[in-house]
């Protein structure tokens, strides 16, 4: 693996792109980082995702891989030495999948309607969001990670979200801590992993981002 | 493996049951099927998929998988025989991104078709022939997706083929054009005839255009009441 070549696009405050940060990390595989500017996509991200337009993609050796989970399951196959980020056991496996595809399902659309959308029932948003978090919570139940002892798949699709709690839960008008305290717990847990400290930005920097976008969305 | 027990719990005409029965029958697992009465869902199935309540699951050994590309993969991991995603990381993370393609953009674009009217259809239809045209792009000169044989690919997404021409058929809408779709027009048939195992277990295409058609006549009513 001496030689390959691993270039990552992205946007700093996709939740998306810091799964891939992170897997990057925990098998400690040196990579490029090129910053998109998603207003004005590079030649390069429009040649290696052609189909969705989108960050992240993963360049290994000249390849395109696309999709965040997609790319994670990826990373775990080629820098298998190290880290292992999805269990050995086929039942287990199927259960973190099961979990990565409801965060995608359901998480990720909820979320968005608590900041980016005006709506016309913004309690039922909130309450939709905390509802989805405390199922989560209930996976989780009374293990460190998702994957058990280990950090793993679910825990890396879904700790990038919490740096985007801050703007949630100004715009959202809630407190994880109140809500879902365990959750917050477990986030807490992975931030103190270096490879997930490294890879977030700072809430504030998210929520100015978001305020931002809700301007140019005319609902700020 | 001989000897575990391994159920389905599905529905006929359910697309996504279709996947896993292609799985299953491709590596000549055994198993029982259970068919779900839809509106009616029993408490099994509420109990093996209380987050979503919905069908396709396995159950195997007692223990329950949702999701049909879930499903999928746990196939391929327990029964290692019959390979149907490539053994190059590359190789499946390209089967998995086109996978997650057919399920993201034309799945909805055909059933949008399906389900909408006027302007509105109009538009996803467009879309889903654009994404249609994608694929037939990706397929090009080969057979399968999995190139020479059955592969990820064409076990979670050939019937999309059949199921667009039986949409295009119910709405008076072209969605698969042969000219502008020539590999993927025979694409689901090259596969049931490549796969005699798939053809046994797949319904007959008319008896699916009379089950859609009744559907759709079902959403047409809801839709103006």
């Amino acid at each position: 693996m001496a030689n390959d070549e691993v270039i990552l696009l992205d946007f700093w405050p996709s939740m998306f792109g810091m799964r891939l940060r992170i897997a990057l990390a925990e098998k400690e595989v040196k990579y490029e980082y090129k910053e998109e500017d998603l207003r004005n996509k590079s030649p390069l991200l429009l040649q290696m995702n052609p189909i969705h337009k989108k960050i992240p993609v993963l360049i290994h050796n000249g390849k395109p891989v696309c999709e965040s989970n997609i790319a994670v399951e990826y990373i775990d196959e080629v820098w298998k030495d190290k880290a292992p980020l999805l269990p050995s056991d086929p039942y287990e496996r199927a259960q973190a999948r099961f979990w990565a595809d409801y965060i995608d399902k359901k998480l990720y659309h909820s979320s968005r309607k608590t900041w980016s959308t005006k709506e016309e029932d913004p309690e039922a948003a909130k309450k939709d969001f905390i509802e989805i978090l405390k199922a989560l919570e209930g996976v989780l139940g009374d293990r460190p990670y998702f994957g058990g002892d280990n950090f793993g798949f679910v825990d890396i699709a879904l700790i990038g979200f919490y740096s985007w709690f801050y703007a949630y839960e100004t715009y959202g008008g809630f407190s994880t801590e109140t809500e879902c305290p365990k959750f917050v717990a477990w986030a807490k847990r992975c931030m103190q992993r270096d490879s997930v400290a490294k890879s977030l930005p700072d809430q504030h920097k998210v929520l100015e981002f978001a305020k931002a976008a809700r301007q140019r969305l005319g609902i700020e | 493996m001989a000897g575990e027990k391994v159920k389905l719990l599905g529905y006929w005409a359910s697309p996504f049951t279709l996947r896993v029965h292609w799985a299953l029958k491709l590596k000549g697992i055994e198993y029982d099927y259970q068919e779900e009465d839809l509106p009616n869902k029993s408490p099994l199935i509420l109990q093996c998929n209380p987050v979503h309540k919905k069908i396709p699951v396995l159950v195997h050994d007692g223990k329950p998988i949702a999701e049909s590309l879930v499903i999928l993969e746990y196939i391929e991991e327990t029964w290692k025989h019959n390979p149907i995603l490539p053994e190059d990381p590359y190789e499946r993370a390209k089967a998995r991104f086109w996978v997650k393609f057919v399920d993201d953009k034309c799945v909805p674009g055909i059933f949008g078709t399906f389900s909408k009217v006027g302007e509105e259809q109009r538009k996803i239809a467009k879309e889903a022939r654009e994404n249609l045209k994608i694929l037939e792009g990706e397929l090009g000169k080969k057979r399968f997706f999995g190139d020479t044989k059955i592969g990820f690919m064409d076990v979670a997404a050939a019937w999309i083929i059949c199921w667009a021409q039986i949409v295009g058929e119910i709405v008076d809408i072209k969605l698969v054009d042969a000219e502008e779709m020539p590999s993927l027009v025979s694409w689901f048939q090259n596969v049931l005839e490549a796969a005699p195992v798939l053809k046994e277990c797949t319904p007959p295409k008319d008896k699916l255009l009379e089950h859609n058609k009744g559907f759709h006549k079902m959403l047409v009513a809801s839709a103006s009441t």
